[in-house]
Order: C-alpha cells, then structure tokens, then sequence
C-alpha cells in the first residue's frame, strides 16, 4: 500500500515507537497506585513525558500538560470546561467538527453565541475579521493550526497577539501540525493547546492532550479515582490531576515519549522540509492534470496536504478507484470539515485528500501523480 | 515490622509534583525515595518523599528556590 492519509494517523511509526509501546506492556505497573516499583516506573515515564510535551511546546510548566485520549477529548475539555452562559466565542471556517460540535452544543445548551471568521474559495481567511467579530462579551477565540482539509496554517501568533490585545482566551487545536510545524505557546500567546499524538508526533492512537498556560482555569468535564486526595470528594483542584481521572493510557504514553525523542533525534525542521518536498511534487505533478482542481492556497505556509477532484467524479470513487486499482490510500468525502467544504463550494462532491509523512518516498508521490492522470483521462 | 526511625516526610497534592521531586533530587544527588504516604499525616497524595533529616535543611531551601509544590514537610517516625 502507499499510505497517503497522514493527516488521518501515521500509519507508520518509527520502530523506537513501537519498541517502546511493547516494553511498557511488558514492565509498567499503574501510574500514581503505589510506590512499588511497577506504579513508580509508570510515574516516571509519564512525569517524563509531560516534562518533554512542555518543552516540545513550550508550555510554561510540565504539571499543565493534561494527558487525554486525543485531540476530540482535550478539544471538549477545553471548550466545556472554559464557556459559560452568555459567553461570545470567535472562530474559524477552517474548523474540524471536534471544534464545531462542542461549540453547536454549547450555543443549545448554554446560550453560548458564536461567530465565524470566513474562509474564501481558496480556504484563506482575513485575519482582520477577528477584531471586527470581537463584541463585549467575547471570552475566547478558537481556531485550528492549519484545515485538515486544505491543509493552509494560520498564522497563530497574529491570531494569538489579536486575542490578548483584547484580552480574550486563545485556543489552538494543533491536531493537523504538533510535531511538524513550531509552536511556541509563550511566543504565540496560546493559553489553551489542543494536541494528539498520532498524527505528525508519531506516536500511538489514544494518546492526546492539553496544554494550559499559566493564567486559564477550566472546570473538570470528568471526574473518578486520581490515586491522591482519596477522602476529597471533588476533583482535586491541582493540575494535572484536576483534568485527569481514570488511569492513563501509560503504554501508549511510553510510545509518544520516544516519538518525541525520535522528532528530537531526526530534527522537526527535517521533517518539515521533506514533507514539504514531496507535498510541492505532487501538487506540481497533478495541478496541471486537465479535468484536476486542487484546492487550497499553495502560496501561503501549509501542511503537507493536497485535496483535489476530478471533473465532477464522486470523491469516494475516486478514492476507492486509487485504493483498489493502484493500491493508493487517501481519504475522500467530506472530512468532518463541514464549514470548510461549504466556503470550497464542495458540499457535494467532497475532495480527495492526499497527505504525506516522514516516511513516504518521491517514488510514491510519482505513482500517485500517474494515477490521478490516467483517471482523468 | 521494620523498626521506625525518625525521617523527614514530605507529601504533596499531585502524583506529578512526587515526580518533580523525586526527578529534582536524582538530579541533585539528594538522599531519598519515594514511600506510600504515612497513615499519620493527610494523604494528599499517595506517596510522599522520604529522607534523612540531616538532609531537611538542604532540601528544604533548594526545594524553595525552584518551586518544588508540597502539601506538608515534617519529621515523623516512619
């Protein structure tokens, strides 16, 4: 197979990865359940790991990294546990229905008002909209890194600065860029840093989590056992243990830890740039294709994504064609992105999204350009 | 049972901040390890750092300066 939905998950992961995932089911006991050395050795690593994500991040401390099952889980645990009735929230067209769905709930169920900033036909936004949507009663503005969809980056750190001029909450859901474009929660003034681990950081599925800067406090969406403050009968009020209860997914933890070293070892910026190069072959390699629309702004930073559609084929033939014929992996239809396909005018037809990882090959991006020209013969 | 001995105990509200401490003094070469919390004290968190008490002092002022968090910080017998 060539595997070309990485923005989905990377299906492949480096071997330290997988390594790691084996030897903490083999060793590690239950983090925070005793002081034997099988619950230490799973502390340790967890500890270790939050000390990584923050400086990977540059979150201000390792104890405001929250652990969670994936983007979706923080992306919720950040919007419920932050709005309250009334509240104003801003955010973008660019937007994954893991933002979209918690906001649509809260404006139902808590009069939570909201207001998008447009995307046009080519997915770009005007960053002088923000300011102008900003109302009295704004609380927060929320937006992804970069559209799963089209994979165009928002400049965060404009948005970020925007945002604390007017002292409003900035919230970032980095789903589609931690680990292959920077993030500088100081620098770009994020209080609230949505991430997974399994897609550009390489790590397992399960693993997500939140970060918090130092001056946002959110109300606990779930609450259980923490292994501490047991006669408590709240949710202890101390991070990181306010926003986690249940056991943590340790073994997967153990993965994310040595995707992170991996990112460290091989260079991010590497990776970056060869996600880049096979990205800009491709998008060279089938925009002129007669009867191929490729959507998104390729003048602009971006992920290593290209949507496109032939003619006015069905994109889920398209994708299925790719798959069964020339052993092609990509993602049709709509991509939870439903904002975003409207402002593309693509409601309908969806798009065939195409997206590259660290370990993809020229030689791939070379088969797959073939294949979208000979179906669009 | 093991006879008990006068030591300082330090617990905390976190499994995260035991972490910080018990990473902060391998670091620092500081005696010490990490016991289930004494039944004497609030069980804030469940494991709490255990050292001699001639280390308490500098302990104590290293622990200040970098914002190591702690709930309680006593001798006991344990």
């Amino acid at each position: 197979m060539i595997y070309l939905d990485n923005a989905a998950t990377t299906r492949q992961k480096p071997q330290p990865v997988i390594d790691a995932v084996v030897s903490a089911m083999t060793t590690l006991g239950n983090s925070a359940r005793g002081t034997h050395e099988g619950s230490l050795s799973a502390s340790r690593m967890i500890y270790g790991t939050r000390e990584k994500l923050a400086t990977f991040f540059n979150c201000p401390r390792p104890d405001h990294v929250v652990f969670t099952a994936n983007s979706t889980e923080a992306l919720n645990m950040a919007i419920c546990g932050l709005l309250d009735p009334g509240d104003h929230v801003i955010s973008t067209d660019l937007e994954h229905n893991s933002v979209l769905r918690p906001l649509y709930r809260l404006e139902a169920e808590r009069s939570v008002s909201l207001s998008f900033v447009p995307a046009d036909r080519q997915g770009r936004i005007d960053y002088g909209e923000f300011g102008r949507l900003i109302r009295p009663e704004t609380r927060a503005i929320i937006c992804t890194h970069a559209s799963n969809l089209t994979g165009n980056a928002v400049d965060i750190g404009r948005v970020g600065a925007i945002a604390h001029d007017h002292g409003l909450i900035f919230l970032v859901d980095a789903s589609q860029t931690a680990g292959v474009l920077p993030i500088d929660m100081e620098a770009q003034q994020i209080d609230l840093l949505c991430f997974t681990g399994h897609k550009s950081l390489m790590g397992p599925q399960g693993t997500g989590g939140l970060c918090l800067g130092e001056n946002v406090a959110l109300r606990p969406w779930k609450v259980g056992g923490t292994g501490v403050q047991t006669y408590n009968p709240a949710q202890p009020e101390q991070l990181p243990t306010r926003l986690e209860a249940g056991t943590l997914n340790g073994h997967g933890i153990a993965g994310l830890s040595a995707a992170l070293d991996y990112i460290r070892a091989v260079g991010m910026e590497t990776i970056r740039e060869k996600e880049e190069t096979l990205m800009r072959r491709f998008y060279e390699g089938v925009s002129a294709i007669p009867g191929v629309t490729v959507y998104g702004d390729f003048t602009a930073p971006r992920t290593a994504v290209v949507a496109l559609n032939i003619r006015d084929y069905d994109s889920g033939e398209v994708s299925d064609a790719l798959a069964q014929d020339y052993g092609i992996a990509t993602r049709p239809g709509a991509h939870c992105a439903p904002r975003m396909h409207r402002a593309l005018g693509t409601e309908r037809q969806g798009a065939v999204r195409f997206s590259f990882g660290w370990f993809n090959t020229e030689a791939e991006i070379d088969v797959a350009i073939r294949a979208v020209k000979e179906l669009a013969e | 049972m093991r006879p008990k001995t006068l030591k300082l105990v330090v617990t905390f509200h976190t499994t995260a901040a035991a972490m910080a401490m018990e990473a902060f003094c391998k670091a620092q070469n500081l005696p010490g390890r990490l016991i289930p919390t004494p039944r004497e004290l609030t069980a804030d968190c469940g494991m709490a750092w255990c050292a001699p008490v001639d280390a308490g002092e500098t302990l104590r002022a290293l622990a200040d300066a970098h914002h190591l968090e702690y709930a309680l910080w006593q001798e006991l017998l344990v």
